[in-house]
């Protein structure tokens, strides 16, 4: 049976009733792995011992009846942001390429206390810096569905190993989509929480203000068991959230009657690829079957998001980059001459371009005689970006848009042009600057054979509606995985 | 603005210098071009009328939780040293600082 395609959900009633087991699951897995990871390139640390070993001992737990769970026993990919004691956590750079974590992220160590199974590390663009995995200093993922493309990112690793089966569930990071774009590219679902639903402790910082840890899963129910199991507030995260986390998997089921679905126009632009409105469109008319009401709104600075986010977002790294001088840990180089020159010898030979490119764009908007033109500016307007969606929700419950403007593009097509790449984020960005939840689905396939994902947008703490309707509207797409084996 | 005109490869080297990086002269040139068509779209936002709108730092409202100043296990020294690229007498070893 090729039990590494089922879900969490499917995987842990098979464990309840003995049918599958932990240790076989995970063998399927990492055989899987071995099989299409030199091509996919997902991975960039398999543990495959260790991995083993936690399935033994979720298995033992099964046979005593002593589960921890849901996610007891199913092997959880991770991506390289997250620490992990005694595990290389890279962050996709070669900065860190010997980082070896003396302590767990919270994230992890929630996840390890339920009994999950961990393969290993997934690839990323270095420092969670870029929209199509290309950016990483260890090569690049390729797309599962076309291999001449790109998988989206950061997370890309994490969306591609869901999408080849290489993990069951997987852990993204999302600072302006790198959750949802990558799923969306990769036919999977991706959910990017409020802001401080999830702990950031022991998540390597992009842009603080902005990044947040999500689930990258098969299907909804699944995305619903990992947010439960890693959402809460955590003392070690002065901005996680102090209210308790509601039952995710009870909101499932709750349906979309009466609820109305806000379309904005500003993300409908004339320019849209056809495809993807026909997606979107398609997911409209379902939802509108199943009893939600469609309602016209508008977020009039939509098209000052990507600005403004580009401003804050590198203005952050460049502060928390600050912090790889090649002293405490990663890189040190050699060639330094003197303890000033180390630091520039390191980063200067630890970074890769995009990276220096943000944190010179940081340094040049947080510089003496630029910060009130430019990042106090841009905080101004992001006020704004919230603003448009407070008023928004006065009239809608939920808003759907595209994920991303396009499906996958062939890898090397945006390299050359940072805004081109910049702009593959543009319907995701706005909802990091507001600080909501928004998730991605799978809502079609192009003509090409590609996948198209449409984005659910709630309103702050509003993840059980997006849960609601994205569990109504997948039961409703007639999705079929054509992922072209290899 | 016209392209060229926002950024010189002297700010460049400037910027640079606070980050603590050494790009090469070809790094140098490609960084100006594309921090110049960066900056270029930046300027966007002064189409939009800002003055009275307080800036967001965070996203969600919180108070700043306090708690007790009570002292915690930390990790063992040995352990916060593991990844150190130069190590000595329990403490992170650097080169010269002052010369």
């Amino acid at each position: 049976m090729e039990l590494f395609r089922l879900t969490i959900h499917e995987l842990n009633e098979l464990y309840r009733e003995k049918k599958a087991s932990p240790v076989e699951v995970t063998r399927q897995v990492l055989s899987r792995v071995e099989k299409l990871d030199p091509e996919i390139h997902a991975y960039l640390t398999v543990t495959a011992d260790s991995a083993l070993k936690e399935a033994r001992d979720a298995e033992e737990r099964f046979s005593r009846g002593e589960s921890r769970g849901l996610l007891d026993g199913i092997p959880v990919g991770l991506k390289d942001i997250f620490l992990t004691r005694g595990v290389k956590t890279t962050c996709g750079s070669r900065i860190l390429e010997n980082f070896v974590p003396p302590f767990d992220a919270t994230v992890v160590e929630k996840l390890r206390s339920q009994g999950a199974v961990f393969p290993g590390k997934l690839n990323m663009d270095e420092f969670a810096m870029g929209s199509s995995n290309e950016n990483s200093g260890f090569g690049p993922t390729r797309n599962p569905w076309d291999r001449e493309r790109v998988p989206g990112g950061s997370s890309g690793g994490s969306a591609a190993a869901v999408a080849a089966d290489e993990c069951v569930a997987a852990l993204g990071t999302d600072t302006g989509g790198s959750i949802r774009q990558p799923a969306s590219l990769c036919g999977v679902v991706g959910v990017k929480p409020t802001y401080g639903r999830v702990s950031r402790y022991g998540v390597i910082a992009f842009a603080s203000s902005l990044d947040q840890v999500g689930p990258l899963a098969k299907d909804v129910e699944d995305a619903a068991i990992m947010l439960q199991a890693v959402a809460g507030h955590d003392p070690r995260d002065s901005t996680s959230i102090p209210q308790p986390v509601p039952d995710y998997r009870k909101s499932l089921r709750a349906g979309v009657k009466g609820i109305r679905v806000g379309l904005a126009r500003e993300y409908f632009p004339p320019g849209l690829d056809l495809e993807v409105n026909g997606v979107v469109q398609d997911s409209v008319r379902l939802l509108e079957k199943l009893g939600a009401r469609p309602v016209s709104i508008s977020l009039p600075h939509t098209d000052y998001a990507v600005a403004c986010y580009y401003i804050i977002a590198p203005a952050e790294a460049s502060s928390n980059l600050a912090r790889y001088d090649g002293v405490k840990y990663g890189l040190r180089s050699s060639q330094g001459k003197g303890l000033i020159d180390t630091y520039f010898q390191t980063r200067t030979a630890g970074f890769g371009h995009e990276v220096k490119r943000r944190i010179m764009i940081g340094t040049y908007t947080l510089s003496s005689g630029y910060y009130d033109a430019y990042y106090r500016k841009a905080q101004a307007v992001r006020t704004l970006i919230r603003r448009d969606f407070e008023n928004a929700f006065k009239e809608c419950d939920l808003i759907l848009t595209p994920t991303s403007p396009t499906p996958a593009f062939k890898l090397g097509e945006k390299t050359t042009d940072p805004l081109q790449m910049y702009l593959s984020d543009i319907f995701t960005i706005p909802v990091n600057l507001a600080g909501l939840p928004g998730l991605s689905l799978p809502g079609g396939v192009s003509r090409t054979g590609l996948p198209i994902g449409v984005h659910l947008i709630g309103p702050p703490l509003g993840e059980e509606k997006i849960f609601s309707a994205a569990y109504a509207l997948e039961s409703e797409i007639k999705w079929e995985r054509r992922i072209p084996e290899l | 603005m016209k392209n060229g005109s926002r950024i010189s490869k002297e700010e460049v080297l400037h910027i640079a210098r606070l980050a603590r990086l050494s790009p090469s002269p070809e790094e140098i040139d490609k960084l100006t071009r594309e921090m110049d068509s960066i900056l270029g779209f930046f300027e966007r936002l002064k189409e939009i009328d800002t003055t009275g709108i307080e800036p967001t730092s965070h996203a969600v409202e919180l108070t700043w939780p306090f708690r007790e100043d009570e002292a915690r296990p930390s990790l063992p020294v040995d352990e916060v040293l593991s990844n150190a690229p130069e190590r000595g007498k329990g403490m992170f070893k650097v080169k010269k600082v002052i010369e």
